[in-house]
């Protein structure tokens, strides 16, 4: 059973008195493990099609099962409840809440998942030390670098241990040895085994990934296997990652 | 996720969001600080009056009618009353005679402003009282020391007198007043009995108070004092009956013509309890009035700032929303900041209002007024309870449509 289950999934918006169709019909299937892109212009779609796998929104037509469950006809509090525990989320601007810092930053979905304190301190301590900032627990988001508040970002969706990593333009506000760094992070985690689904414009971005879809006025244009993906750190590599910082703790 | 975890990860949100912003949340409390601390002051104030109130007027005893020229409890222009003839000895003694629904009868004449000595010392405006053998028991007095006036110091005229203890204090502070001799004015009296110490009625000092026979007071004092007759009833039950019969006697021996009103009052405990009753709610209502007004002032205000609170943080909705806070959640969330700023709000009135209650009640026992304020945690409770309901039904609105924002636009919103 696939992981992700898309067929015809449509999202029209009413602006008005005009229509507009962001997504005409797309069907996709998407299996546990994989590494996946999705490429296309700004107005292509690609945005909605992210916000309708991450559960954010709901489909105008068309089905969508996340894991064996119907996902798109679901209220607002069974859809909370599926981002909760099945997507981890990372956003182009890290979207950390500024006044909290990493640790409580982290800890945030298990809060809602309504998991004890003191689980919670060991768990995001751990996804933490997973992103290589287990010595930052206690730094805001404006003591950290912008490479450290997406690894942070990062903790934070990896901590209830989703199905999904759902990353809209991860690198988009970072330069690019950065920008490097955390798709690094991504390899590392699809290498565990995570579900990785990056949405970008950027064709170098993309490259990384193992599959391609591309979008293109609402529908797919091309779904292709990348059978050379981009390596930031080689398969058997024991070197630490290019840019200086220590490579994040696996295990 | 169970309420109570929500309840207490909201609050720490909600505590760290009010941290933020400080000078912001305290300038919005200041409607619902001036709320809170009316409401305090208020109940404090009704709560102390009530406890002087029951302490002193309901000692007047129930079952007991006073006839006067006035009228305790009466809007009406004093003039009125004040023109009314005087109650004479005699016509005590006819009231005395010809009741029978009586247990007893005590006429009662008052003079203010004189001055007792007692070698070189001197006491200012004494309350000089006439009384019979049988007033002791109707005003509801008790002695502390020696006796009270006999029959045949009333039949007599015997220059005796009973002291009220703030005077028997004040000349004999280390006693031995009884059998001593004062002066009143140019009147020489012996001590016989010294009173238990009453307090206040309505802010009078009954303890200034010195007894003689009222036939005393006729002959030294006052030839043609005006009486007031207080008539004890045979029982409680039969108060009314009892009124009837005096108005009845009175009308008669004052000559009042049919047809025409009474020329006199017949007064009772109840009636000071009335007045007393109507201020208090006077007081209530616009106590009420005032602290709803401020809580609606400030209501809005917390509004207005939650308002702002859930603008500014739209993205942080959004964030939360992406990672599995339901609406539930959300609302709860900004209606503890909300309540969280008003408690605190509460507290600060309560902070203030605290002393001022001290203070009063410092005048007013000074002052022996029955316009007192006493703290209560029922006050204390009901200020807090106010505080937080005001933030919670004002944050609504803003929590509700915080609740409400669609997790795509609030993560889009700058």
């Amino acid at each position: 059973m696939s992981l992700i289950r898309l067929e015809n999934l449509a999202r029209r918006y009413e602006m008005g008195t005009e229509t507009v169709h962001a997504l005409r019909g797309v069907s996709l299937s998407i299996e546990r493990g994989e590494y996946l892109a999705i490429m296309g212009p700004s107005g292509s779609g690609k945005s909605t099609l992210m916000n309708l796998l991450g559960c954010l929104d709901t489909p105008s037509a068309g089905r969508y099962e996340l894991n064996g469950k119907d996902v798109a006809r679901m209220s607002d509090n069974a859809l909370a409840e599926v981002r909760n525990g099945e997507i981890g989320f990372v956003f182009q601007s890290f979207n950390l809440l500024a006044r909290s810092d990493a640790w409580r930053n982290v800890e945030l979905p298990l809060i809602y998942a309504g998991i004890s304190p003191a689980e919670r301190k060991k768990r995001a301590q751990s996804a933490l030390q997973q992103v290589g900032l287990g010595d930052r627990m206690h730094h805001r988001p404006n003591e950290l670098s912008g490479g450290q508040r997406q690894r942070v970002a990062i903790a934070r969706a990896l901590v209830n241990r989703p199905s999904i990593v759902l990353a809209d333009e991860p690198t988009g506000n970072l330069d690019s040895k950065t920008g490097v760094e955390i798709l690094g992070l991504f390899e590392a985690l699809s290498r565990q085994g995570n579900t990785i689904i990056v949405v970008t414009h950027e064709e170098e971005v993309a490259q990384h990934a193992r599959r391609i879809i591309r979008i293109r006025d609402g529908l797919i244009a091309s779904d292709e296997v990348n059978s050379h993906p981009l390596a930031v750190v080689p398969a058997t590599a024991t070197t630490p990652a290019p840019g200086g910082e220590s490579p994040p703790v696996l295990n | 996720m169970t309420l109570l975890t929500e309840i207490r990860e909201s609050a720490r949100i909600a505590l760290s969001a009010i941290r933020a912003n400080k000078l912001r949340a305290g300038l919005t409390t200041l409607g619902v600080v001036i709320g809170i601390l009316t409401i305090t002051l208020v109940g404090t104030m009704l709560n102390g009056m009530t406890q002087s109130f029951n302490r002193s007027v309901s000692t007047l005893g129930a079952d007991v009618l006073f006839v006067g020229r006035f009228p305790w409890a009466s809007f009406e222009d004093n003039r009125k009353f004040r023109n009314r003839k005087e109650i004479t000895l005699q016509q005590v003694r006819e009231l005395e005679r010809q009741l029978t629904t009586a247990k007893a009868v005590s006429p009662q004449a008052e003079d203010y402003g004189l001055s007792l000595y007692y070698n070189n010392r001197r006491a200012k405006s004494i309350w000089l009282v006439g009384n019979t053998e049988a007033s002791l028991g109707i005003r509801g007095l008790s002695l502390a020391q020696g006796r009270w006036l006999s029959d045949a110091d009333v039949s007599s005229g015997r220059p005796v007198c009973v002291l009220g203890s703030f005077l028997a204090e004040r000349f004999f502070p280390k006693g031995g007043a009884l059998g001593q001799k004062v002066k009143l004015e140019n009147t020489t009296l012996e001590i016989i009995g010294i009173l238990e110490k009453q307090g206040s009625l309505m802010g009078w000092n009954q303890d200034n108070q010195v007894v003689i026979p009222i036939t005393k007071f006729a002959e030294n004092f006052f030839r043609q004092p005006d009486y007031a007759i207080s008539v004890k009833a045979r029982s409680p039950e039969s108060v009314a009956e009892t009124r009837e019969e005096i108005r009845g006697i009175m009308r008669r021996v004052r000559r009042v013509d049919p047809g025409k009103p009474d020329d006199f009052a017949i007064n009772q405990q109840d009636a000071i309890a009335g007045v007393f009753d109507t201020f208090r709610l006077t007081l209530g209502t616009f106590g009420l009035f005032v602290t709803l007004l401020s809580l609606f002032v400030g209501g809005i205000g917390i509004m207005n700032i939650m308002f702002v609170s859930v603008v500014e943080r739209t993205r942080e909705i959004g964030v939360r929303k992406a990672l599995g806070a339901k609406r539930r959640t959300i609302l709860i969330q900004f209606l503890i900041e909300a309540a969280t700023i008003t408690l605190g709000a509460g507290l600060i009135g309560l902070a203030i209002a605290w002393p001022i209650t001290l203070w009063i009640a410092a005048i007013a026992r000074q002052s022996d007024s029955l316009f007192t304020a006493v703290m209560s945690w029922w006050i204390v409770a009901l200020a807090l309870g106010l505080s937080v309901l005001t933030g919670v039904i004002a944050g609504f609105i803003p929590a509700f449509r915080a609740s409400r924002m669609n997790p795509v636009d609030a993560l889009r919103s700058e």
